[in-house]
């Protein structure tokens, strides 16, 4: 028992816990923008996929690091933009059309894969990003190394979080877009294109789902195979609920699941063969649906999510 | 508010028409609105006042004539150009987002979208002066939600002057309001104009439209029928400007009570009661309120979709049991519900299948679990016909009714086996006149046959010429019941915004 409490007061469970809710950072924060806005993202599990691959081929082909980033987040916008034209101007179903955009970018990407690399069948490593130690702080015990030892990558992911939710509060462009997704016939009132406003939130929320499965191929597994993406985009859905869609919340919350599936890992090496480690894999998805329950009870939804918008109806 | 004749015109129509196929909805309709007044524009639904409305905003495109504020043409079809331009509009359903705070409502829209601050510090100062300069009182850090319906009324009028409107449009304002608080909405406005802002008052309640404004616009199916001088007029002439002919009001006998056919005592559920209520046959019994006082959870405790969690309910003497929708069917009580398009039918589904919905199981409509569609058919035409429903005959779906027809089949179908009990929610809203004038005469038969009427209205013009006896509903709490004619509208309207409940309940 005590050796399952020690856990938690190691420096490694701690960088460990916070490099696995990275990528769930980015993409927490995608869905977040594009759901504020009133539009349902389901195609975060593709779009992670797809940026994952056209990150890690980018810099497999010769790129940078930061070149590979950015290409990543450019697939996501076009995957974006397709569910966008999707689902608001033509007004189809957020559900429907966000699975079909998932299973399109998922195919697509292996499909790419096989055409790009024919040869190959174990995945080839790239040069990923570098923890980068931040002198002074890096030192302080826990979080140091948690925080500021971590690659830039990871960095980023806080600095998004800090611009998303300056974005949604401090900014015009932030109150269009929360208008958007609370009554858009507000900002339609105001003479401002909910269509545009929607179409630019679900590009740009798109744009960082794909970064975020870039950070597993470029800061996490060095490298680009199948089924690597594992779910992560329906534990992001979840965690925008969880964090009731504000964006320090939904950050907290990623470290949180973050936290649960380093300790797991961590826990199967204490415990042993005496619990088959499959319940020790169903741990954080657990815990996640229990603090999902505690938590987003009394949360309140964006009240035109999931409503198409056409202009001159009420 | 006289004396405006001179002051620059701020705003002028010109040959204005918009047609939708075969109709004309606005026929070369031109005036012109002068800095300091207020003009009413009177007219029944479906005169053409919102569309006229709607092609200055720029969601319509007219098919001829001309806008020009103050004295520049606004370009066609363009929102933005509009609000610009100074044109604002306060609509009959605001346009606000419930869950973000007054500020940020009146702030949207009104910088660039890319600028990197929103500058709340300055939006608060000016909201502050603004509220203080015309009696506009509001939180400005207050959620929308948690404001009444007054309240964000003037939340609307503030984003308006935010933008430095120059012309305020409104719809229908007063629909919403106690009688009080429209008098205090017309005292802002009379501070408005007195500012030299140039208001449109669009309404169809001539008494107001005589209080408020100094000239009075008329639109009848589309045309603009008359001009006339307040202050020269009466609401007489104008009613039947509006109309065009005299509109014959009911005959309404006396009332001759019979027994107690619903007897409510100490019924709660949800956010009403305790209440007492009886419903005697031969009556209506009017429930005067402004929407969100209890009237909804009232109608569904009636027609059986709630249940009462306290209290007692008899029906014809007998305690109601198990209390459904079924057994409220069972026990002759008739609907009209409030939401006709989201209650009162399906829209998807046939007239036909509509006006069986509530009988489909009787004998004459099925036998062993197998519909008679024929016997269906066959009443569909009996109550198309006896009802004056318009439409393409008994396989139209309903939602291609308009609303005074899909008014009627309801009323059929709830009318038609001459029920003991009617509960009529809301039946004439957003109804023409032609349509109210048939809704309220259906009631009145229904009385003289003997039935228990109980009409949920916020129309209180509705209220007051129908009920036999009046209560009153305020925060979920009912009124003792006063008799036709016994309390002014005034004293009503104290009631309604919750006075005079203490000593009285």
């Amino acid at each position: 028992m005590a050796a399952a409490l020690e856990i938690l007061f190691t420096a490694s469970f701690w960088v460990a816990a916070v490099r696995i809710a990275s990528p769930l950072i980015f993409a927490t924060l995608g869905e977040l923008i594009c759901e504020r806005a009133g539009v349902l993202n389901l195609g975060i599990e593709g779009i992670m996929v797809a940026g994952a691959f056209a990150g890690w081929i980018t810099v497999y082909s010769g790129g940078d690091l930061w070149t590979g980033v950015a290409v990543a987040a450019l697939t996501g916008a076009a995957f974006g933009l397709l569910h966008g034209l999707l689902t608001v101007p033509l007004g189809l179903s957020q559900h429907v059309t966000g699975i079909g955009i998932t299973l399109l970018a998922t195919s697509l990407t292996y499909y790419t894969y096989r055409l790009a690399l024919p040869e190959v069948t174990s995945p080839p490593k790239i040069e990923a990003f570098r923890p980068l130690e931040i002198p002074v702080l890096s030192d302080l015990p826990l979080i140091g190394p948690a925080l500021f030892a971590q690659t830039p990558f990871t960095y980023l992911a806080f600095v998004a979080a800090a611009l998303v939710a300056w974005l949604l509060y401090r900014t015009p462009l932030g109150l269009a877009l929360r208008a958007a997704g609370e009554n858009p016939d507000a900002l339609e009132a105001q003479g401002l294109s909910v269509t545009a406003i929607r179409m630019g939130a679900v590009a740009a929320g798109s744009a960082l789902m794909a970064v975020g499965g870039a950070f597993l191929t470029m800061s996490a597994f060095n490298s680009f195979f199948f089924e690597m993406v594992n779910g992560r985009g329906w534990v992001c859905i979840a965690l925008v609920v969880f964090g009731s869609w504000r964006p320090g919340k939904a950050l907290l919350g990623a470290i949180l699941f973050g936290a649960f599936d380093a300790y797991q890992v961590r826990l199967q090496g204490v415990v042993g063969d005496a619990v088959p480690y499959q319940v020790f894999l169903m741990l954080p998805y657990v815990l996640s649906i229990l603090a999902l329950v505690a938590v987003s009870r009394r949360a309140s939804y964006p009240r035109a999510l999931m409503v198409p918008y056409r202009k001159g109806e009420r | 508010m006289t004396g405006a004749a001179a002051a620059p015109v701020v705003l002028r129509l010109e040959g204005v028409t918009k047609r939708f196929g075969p109709l004309t909805a606005n026929d070369a309709i031109s005036f012109a609105l002068r800095r300091g007044e207020v003009v009413a524009l009177l007219g029944e639904n479906g005169a053409g006042k919102t569309t006229l409305m709607s092609i200055l905003f720029g969601h319509y495109l007219a098919d001829a004539g001309r806008v020009a504020v103050e004295g520049r043409p606004l370009p066609p079809g363009d929102t933005r150009a509009a609000l610009a331009a100074g044109l604002a509009m306060v609509h009959q359903h605001f346009t606000l987002a419930d869950s973000m705070s007054v500020l940020e409502n009146i702030a949207l829209g009104t910088q660039p979208l890319w600028s990197p601050r929103l500058d709340r510090g300055r939006a608060l100062k000016r909201i502050r002066e603004m509220s203080a300069d015309f009696g506009l009182e509001v939180d400005p850090a207050a959620r929308i939600a948690d404001l009444s319906v007054g309240e964000r009324q003037r939340v609307e009028i503030l984003k308006a002057l935010y933008r430095e409107a120059r012309v305020l449009i409104l719809d229908e304002p007063t629909a919403v309001l106690t009688p009080q608080e429209s008098e205090a909405l017309f005292a802002t406005l009379r501070r408005l104009v007195a500012r030299g802002l140039a208001i449109i008052f669009i309404s169809h309640k001539l008494g107001e439209v005589m209080a408020v404004s100094d000239r009075v616009l008329v639109l009848r199916a589309g045309r603009l029928v008359g001009e006339r001088a307040t202050a020269e007029t009466d609401r007489h002439a104008l009613a039947e400007l509006m109309v065009g002919a005299e509109i014959a009001r009911p005959d309404i006998g006396p009332a001759q009570p019979g027994p107690a056919l619903v007897e409510m005592k100490g019924v709660t559920v949800g956010g009403l009661g305790p209440i007492d209520l009886t419903l005697r046959g031969g009556e209506i019994t009017g429930i005067a309120g402004v929407s969100g006082n209890g009237q909804a959870a009232l109608a569904e405790v009636l027609s059986g979709t709630l249940a009462p969690e306290a209290g007692t309910l008899a029906i014809e003497g007998r305690a109601a049991g198990a209390w459904s929708p079924r057994a409220a069917l069972a026990s002759g009580i008739a609907r009209v519900p409030e939401d006709r398009h989201g209650v009162g039918v399906i829209g998807d589904m046939s007239v036909t299948e509509n006006l069986v919905a509530e009988a489909y199981r009787a004998p004459a409509f099925s036998r062993r679990g197998w519909m008679k569609r024929p016997a269906a058919r066959d009443f569909a035409r009996r109550v198309i016909r006896d009802y004056e429903v318009k439409c393409s005959g008994p396989e139209a779906p309903a939602r291609l009714l308009s609303g005074g027809n899909m008014q009627k089949l309801i009323l059929g179908r709830a009318l038609d086996g001459a029920p003991r009990i009617i509960l009529a929610s809301q039946p004439t809203r957003g109804l023409d006149v032609g349509a109210v004038a048939y809704v309220h005469a259906r009631l009145l038969e229904a009385r003289a046959r003997g039935a228990a009427v109980l009409l949920i209205s916020e129309d209180l013009d509705e209220i007051m010429a129908l009920s036999d006896r009046i209560h009153v509903i305020s925060r979920g709490r009912l009124s003792p019941a006063s008799a036709r004619g016994e309390l002014s509208i005034r004293e009503i309207g104290a009631r309604m915004a919750g006075l005079g409940f203490d000593h009285a309940a």
